[in-house]
């Protein structure tokens, strides 16, 4: 996109500081869904900008090597195959798709419990590697 | 209410596309800020996320490739005027007939609401229950939220990313919901 942010020493420093603090909430915010505001989109969304910061202030290239095409293609197929493969899960131990309650065989509840933790997580892993997809085909195409 | 009618007069009158990138992130946040207001705090962060922050980037990085003003209309056009006029007016009118704000009556409350509010601790036991709505009862339609991400990713990738040489060019079809 434009020139990276790399010779500005206070954003530099801050978002080195900053980011990880990122990463961290954004997976406070998926984990912590089930109890309070946020959940898989939040998240996704928290942890791309992250990554997007990241490549903004220490150039694309290096934010690509962190975080290679190919497995960010791959994670984009892989958080709604999570998700389909919870649903599928559900009709194989016997219940309706996406009916979660059949996931544990002692108490329903447990079952709903780890079927919104996965869907949650498919949901995550889709969101963000959509998001940071799309800004890496637009910022490669800028520079190009 | 006031500053988001603000904002979205200036985002219309503006012909400076960066200021209007800006603005809109503004919108976004006062939207958020609405939304927090009505106790929609999970809408609300989702705006403020997606909204203020992605969406926001986005929108920069398409500005980097193209113009950042927008070309001048000359000649006022007087049917799409109308259109939007006549639309606006029929909207407003339709928001004669809804019931009052915070109404307990309102139909919104009556049809499945009672129930999931009621029922979604002892069915699905999560404290929060926008995600046990959002990931429990309306799973399908997650499932189809999170499809429309992915649809939106892989067309992208297949517009934008198509200068890159890549190894493989076709990408598995999603897997299909029975």
């Amino acid at each position: 996109m434009k020139e990276p942010l790399r010779q500005h020493l206070i954003l530099r420093m801050v978002s080195k500081f900053l980011i990880p603090y990122i990463l961290l909430f954004a997976l406070y915010v998926q984990f912590h869904g089930d109890y309070g505001p946020g959940g898989g989109f939040q998240a996704g969304v928290i942890f791309a900008a992250g990554i997007v910061l990241y490549a903004l202030i220490f150039s694309l290239h290096r934010a690509r090597r962190a975080f290679p095409d190919r497995a960010v293609e791959l994670f984009i197929s892989l958080g709604v195959l999570i998700y389909g493969g919870t649903g599928i899960l559900c009709l194989l131990r016997g219940g309706r798709f996406l009916d979660y309650s059949v996931l544990s065989t002692h108490d329903p509840i447990h079952g709903q419990h780890l079927g919104i933790l996965l869907v949650e997580l498919g949901v995550g892993i889709t969101v963000t590697a959509a998001m940071v997809a799309i800004f890496f085909a637009f910022a490669d195409r800028g520079r190009a | 209410m006031l500053l988001l009618a603000g904002t979205a007069l200036a985002i219309v009158l503006l012909r400076d596309l960066f200021a209007v990138v800006m603005l809109s992130a503004i919108f976004s946040l006062l939207s958020a800020s609405l939304f927090v207001l009505l106790d929609a705090v999970d809408v609300a962060f989702t705006e403020a996320a997606v909204g203020a922050g992605i969406s926001t980037v986005l929108m920069l990085g398409a500005l980097a490739l193209t113009s950042t003003r927008e070309k001048a209309s000359r000649n006022f056009q007087l049917v799409p005027f109308l259109v939007v006029l006549l639309t606006g007016g029929v909207l407003v009118y339709a928001t004669l007939d809804m019931p009052r704000f915070g109404d307990p009556q309102a139909p919104i409350h009556q049809h499945v609401a009672p129930r999931y509010l009621n029922a979604s601790m002892r069915e699905v036991g999560v404290e929060n229950v926008v995600s046990a709505v959002l990931a429990s009862y309306r799973g399908y339609d997650t499932y189809g939220e999170t499809m429309v991400i992915f649809t939106a990713a892989v067309s992208v990738l297949l517009l934008l990313g198509g200068g890159r040489k890549r190894s493989r060019t076709e990408l598995e079809p999603p897997e299909e919901a029975p």
